[in-house]
């Protein structure tokens, strides 16, 4: 199952190190267990902990972005906009996985995979042994999705101000961070049904 | 561009005062309370905004939280403003003024709102419990049939995994049964289009006809996932959200389950005839105990998807849907098997024949991964051999796919997770590191922290100095894979494998050269075969590689892989092997491929590696004393590698001698002394040099100090050290370099001088000092009054001044 799925910022591969690492959304699928902590504002500090896990996550994904465009010797991320298509084949867009150890920043082990689309970086943090063919898979549905239904790439996009379509989006394809077996007219489906209760 | 303008809002939200906050909130009261329409749901995305931007909590009101929560709650409320409220404050959590229980919620998808809220609190007041508790009565009441269930089974999965084997029996029982009914029996006609609103609203009885497979043709058995249609109707949905928690739920909903990953002992078949005759299938099976009639349904799902997945799909989408099908059908059937190993034979025929597909085909490699894990975990049950598959895998799969970092990653989770399985005596997995380092020098920033894990297993006695330098030359490796890629790919124009300002031409011509083919052929082997080659010819032909951003990344991960490596090797290194590893460093200390920063981090590791060695080994400065020597040759080395000149200085200096190794001979002692005492005085006339820079004050200390200590082993040398020594205290100041003064530097060797000289006044002593033996690790040494070092060196040190006092200067 997955634990969280977060949208951040990636910076392109040569830029000097101005600014930083920002997470646009996050949603957490089920917290882990909170230690038992007598001490006054427990919570807060639970809170605390698991925003900084989501951005230790975040920096962590996007460096091996980073790494993995300066590898294969691509100079920006910034593709120039191609404002009515799709980004070009979410199949070539930079992508991988990369573990996380047992306390390091999640109690239990976990996975994460991640998908670097023009500026905007999306991941999955997943249980330790998941199909991670169905995560790629759903990730990259997902990031369609966004790109489609929030219009990110029209010049005044904005997705933080529209928490409510990213959640409608994941309600219907990782319910609970539930991955699903969707085939193709199965996802049509669903996006007809999402282009009818949330028309764009 | 994209996400700066995001981004920059960020800030702002941030910077909301808690006054203003607080107006705020009020606000949303009154547009939620009075009119819930477009103007609430911006307000509501703001708050989300708010409360999301900051890692920090925001204190929200009270009748704004409680109204949050009865929006959730009340199924009138459009889904628009229910998923805002239920994204506030699922980031609030853990709150500790949520009043929020879902002990009375009535409608499935209230209840899906409610636990995302509830179960994002860290399971504080039992919400886990509670939460799966309301989810099955919801579903046992089968209240509605229409999309109720549908919402409830992703919240029973997230349960379940969130706490493990914690449900009633009773209920769980009655999951499995619908669960069976869900997966097994869902309708194979195509569901109808919903009526649609228009004009022409009469609606026509259509057949809308059987599901068909993903290649077109009419379905052949029962619904399945990889069935498809125009539309579905909701037992086909409910089909697809029951197959998609099935491993979840098997594994994680029986009674103190046990964990997945630990039940790893190969299962045996407990009596053949007793497993072939319980083999029963899901439909003959109502007098099987749900869980039982659970497992065999999802048994008969997998056999299934395995048929359907030979079908060749017409969409691509299908198509990867297919092969996510395999895996998550592999590893239902392992997890099948572990829990009934009566399933055995059957899963271990199909797979077979599953295998005989898959293992040609290269789109289908990581499929094969989990298959193989099976294998290894229960093929020795029915005798069938993991090995090819394994062979497979380590040799074509790895050296074919190497470049895919899904595949990649995969392949070193698949290493790890079965290292206990690999069978020692086939060796594959250990001969086969020439392969496996294709993927660390490909994709090593992802895979350095898998590879630290895997290098203990891989190290062995056998191939430990061909891994040695393997693991030096793996930058080179990876220029040689890209040179690789580049040639069997004439389209890489398009997509450059490395920055396309370095044009290598000339290393693709050297790739080609008949001159170089043997070099590369070693290089880009296979498998581990006892042989070294000295790769410096393609160290010099790919050197217009070495600044390329992939080969530069490998190089950084060397030398935490090199500590790692020697960490591993002494556990099982002989005396013999010690000898063979120091030489390689020795060796190879000036035979690196010239990546920037490279040479100096390895120098780093290879200089207290070789000290390690020894340390662990003092014979070891003996018995290599004649390549020792020759290391120590020339002054010309020095500079290129002072680390580890520093080091064999020290190591001679600390080892060479008989309470080491009774092999050491006066003759060596003296050899080496005369070596030594030439470097030092071509080194220290460079001091006066004004053009030459002068050599680091630490090759010079090193120097005085090892000869020192030979001197002590050997009582003729005390004079010529001691004239060497007082030419050193002599030494005028050297001619200021730029900015830095030379004093400090003069001035320390002047004093170790001073020191070396006091010392060799009491020669005894100095012997003592320079040559305690074995005993001087020991704790006791230092604690004994009779025998402990720092006492002896402050009594040495009392005694000098007091007769450097009585003297004359």
């Amino acid at each position: 199952m997955v634990h969280a799925f977060l949208i951040y910022t990636l910076r392109a591969p040569h830029a000097e190190d101005t600014g930083f690492c920002r997470v646009l959304y996050s949603c957490v699928f089920g917290a882990e267990k909170s230690p038992d902590d007598p001490r006054p504002h427990g919570a807060e500090r639970d809170r605390l902990l698991r925003k900084e896990q989501i951005l230790a996550v975040a920096r962590q994904a996007e460096s091996m972005c980073r790494l993995q465009q300066q590898a294969s010797g691509h100079s920006s991320v910034d593709l120039p906009p191609q404002s009515s298509d799709e980004p070009a084949s979410l199949h070539e867009a930079p992508h991988g996985a990369f573990r996380l150890a047992a306390g390091d920043p999640f109690q239990e082990p976990r996975t994460v995979v991640w998908l670097g689309v023009l500026s905007l970086g999306f991941a999955l943090v997943l249980d330790a042994h998941e199909n991670l063919l169905l995560a790629e898979g759903t990730l990259r549905l997902l990031a369609r999705f966004l790109f489609d239904h929030l219009r990110l790439l029209a010049p005044s996009a904005n997705l933080l101000l529209r928490a409510d379509r990213v959640e409608a989006i994941l309600a219907r394809f990782l319910p609970h961070g539930q991955l699903l077996f969707l085939n193709d007219q199965f996802v049509q489906g669903l996006e007809k049904e999402l282009s009818a209760a949330w028309p764009l | 561009a994209l996400s700066a303008g995001s981004a920059c809002l960020i800030p702002r939200f941030r910077e909301i005062q808690d006054e203003e906050l607080s107006r705020f909130c009020s606000r949303v009261v009154k547009l939620l309370q009075k009119d819930p329409g477009a103007e609430a749901v911006d307000a509501l995305r703001r708050l989300f905004l708010i409360v999301s931007a900051t890692k920090y909590g925001r204190k929200l009101e009270k009748p704004c939280v409680d109204l949050l929560q009865a929006t959730i709650c009340s199924p009138a409320c459009p889904e628009q403003l229910q998923l805002l409220c239920a994204a506030i404050l699922r980031e609030m959590a853990p709150s500790e003024g949520l009043n929020l229980s879902c002990d009375h919620i009535q409608k499935s998808r209230t209840l899906s709102l409610a636990a995302s809220v509830l179960l994002a609190q860290g399971d504080r007041q039992d919400e886990v419990r509670s939460v799966g508790q309301r989810a099955l009565h919801l579903l046992e009441a089968r209240q509605t049939e229409g999309p109720g269930p549908r919402a409830l089974l992703p919240v029973v999965s997230k349960v379940v995994s969130l706490a493990p084997g914690t449900l009633p029996e009773a209920q769980a029982d009655m999951l499995h049964r619908r669960l069976v009914d869900w997966l097994r029996y869902a309708s194979v006609q195509q569901g109808v289009a919903q009526p649609s609103r228009g004009f022409f609203s009469a609606p026509r009885t259509r057949q809308p006809g059987p599901v068909t497979e993903v290649d077109g043709a009419v379905a052949t058995d029962f619904f399945t996932v990889l069935s498809t249609g125009q539309h579905f109707t909701e037992d086909q949905r409910l089909n697809v959200h029951a197959f998609s928690m099935l491993r979840t739920w098997l594994l994680f909903s029986g009674p103190a389950s046990r964990d997945a990953s630990d039940a790893d002992d190969r299962s045996e078949l407990e009596g053949s005839t007793l497993s072939v005759l319980s083999a029963t299938s899901a439909t003959a099976s109502h007098l099987l105990p749900p869980q039982q009639q659970l497992r065999a349904g999802a048994f008969e799902y997998c056999q299934r998807l395995l048929e359907q997945s030979t079908r060749r799909a017409l969409r691509k989408g299908d198509s990867d849907l297919q092969k996510a099908c395999l895996v998550e059908a592999v590893l239902l059937l392992d997890v099948l098997c572990r829990q009934e190993p009566s399933f055995l034979y059957r899963a271990l025929s199909c797979l077979k024949a599953l295998l005989g597909r898959l293992c040609g085909d290269p789109a289908q490699a990581r499929t094969l991964l989990p298959i193989a894990r099976y294998l290894l975990r229960h093929g020795e049950a029915a005798a069938v051999d993991s090995e090819a598959v394994c062979q497979h895998l380590f040799t074509s799969v790895l050296a074919d796919l190497f470049p895919n970092p899904m595949l990649a990653f995969e392949f070193a989770q698949f290493c790890r997770d079965s290292l206990h399985l690999f069978n020692p005596d086939q060796g594959t997995f250990k001969l086969s590191f020439p392969n496996l380092f294709k993927l660390l020098a490909w994709h090593s920033p992802a895979l350095t922290s898998e590879f630290v894990v895997l290098l203990p297993a891989l190290v062995d006695a056998s191939t430990a100095v061909e891994m040695l330098h393997t693991l030096l030359d793996l930058p080179c490796l990876t220029a040689a894979l890209g040179l690789q890629l580049s040639r069997s790919s004439p389209t890489a124009s398009e997509r450059p494998l490395w920055d396309v300002s370095l044009r290598p031409t000339s290393c693709l011509e050297g790739f080609r050269d008949p001159e170089f083919q043997g070099l590369f052929q070693y290089l880009l082997r296979s498998k581990a075969g006892g042989a070294t080659k000295r790769l410096a010819p393609l160290h010099h032909l790919l050197q217009p590689m070495a600044s390329c951003a992939r080969v530069v990344q490998c190089a950084q991960a060397v030398p935490t892989l090199l500590q790692v490596f020697f960490a591993a090797v002494t556990q099982v290194a002989s005396g013999d092997l010690s000898a063979q590893l120091a030489l390689v460093l020795l060796e190879r200390s000036n035979s690196l491929f010239q990546v920037p920063q490279y040479e100096a981090q390895v120098h780093r590791v290879m200089s207290s590696q070789l000290l390690a060695l020894c340390r662990l080994r003092p014979a070891l400065v003996v018995e290599l004393a004649r390549d020792l020597l020759e290391f120590v040759g020339t002054v010309s080395g020095i500079r290129s590698r002072e680390s580890m000149f520093t080091a064999v200085v020290w190591a001679i200096g600390e080892y060479l001698a008989v309470s080491y190794d009774r092999r050491c001979t006066v003759e060596q002692v003296n050899r080496f002394f005369e070596a030594l005492e030439a470097l030092l005085f071509e080194v220290t006339q460079s001091r006066r040099s004004a053009t030459l820079p002068p050599y680091p004050p630490q090759v010079v200390t090193v120097l005085m100090t090892t000869l020192t200590k030979l001197a002590s082993r050997s009582q003729d040398l005390i004079p010529r050290v001691s004239l060497l020594l007082s030419k050193l205290r002599a030494l005028p100041q050297g001619p200021a370099m730029g900015s830095v003064p030379r004093d400090e530097d003069t001035d320390a060797i002047r004093m170790r001088a001073t020191e070396l000289t006091n010392l060799l006044k009491m020669p005894s002593v100095a012997q003592f000092v320079f040559t305690p033996g074995m005993e001087a690790s020991t704790p006791r040494f230092h604690r004994d009054a009779n025998t402990a070092l720092p006492l002896a060196l402050h009594t040495v040190s009392r005694l000098v001044d007091r007769e450097a006092g009585l003297l004359p200067a």
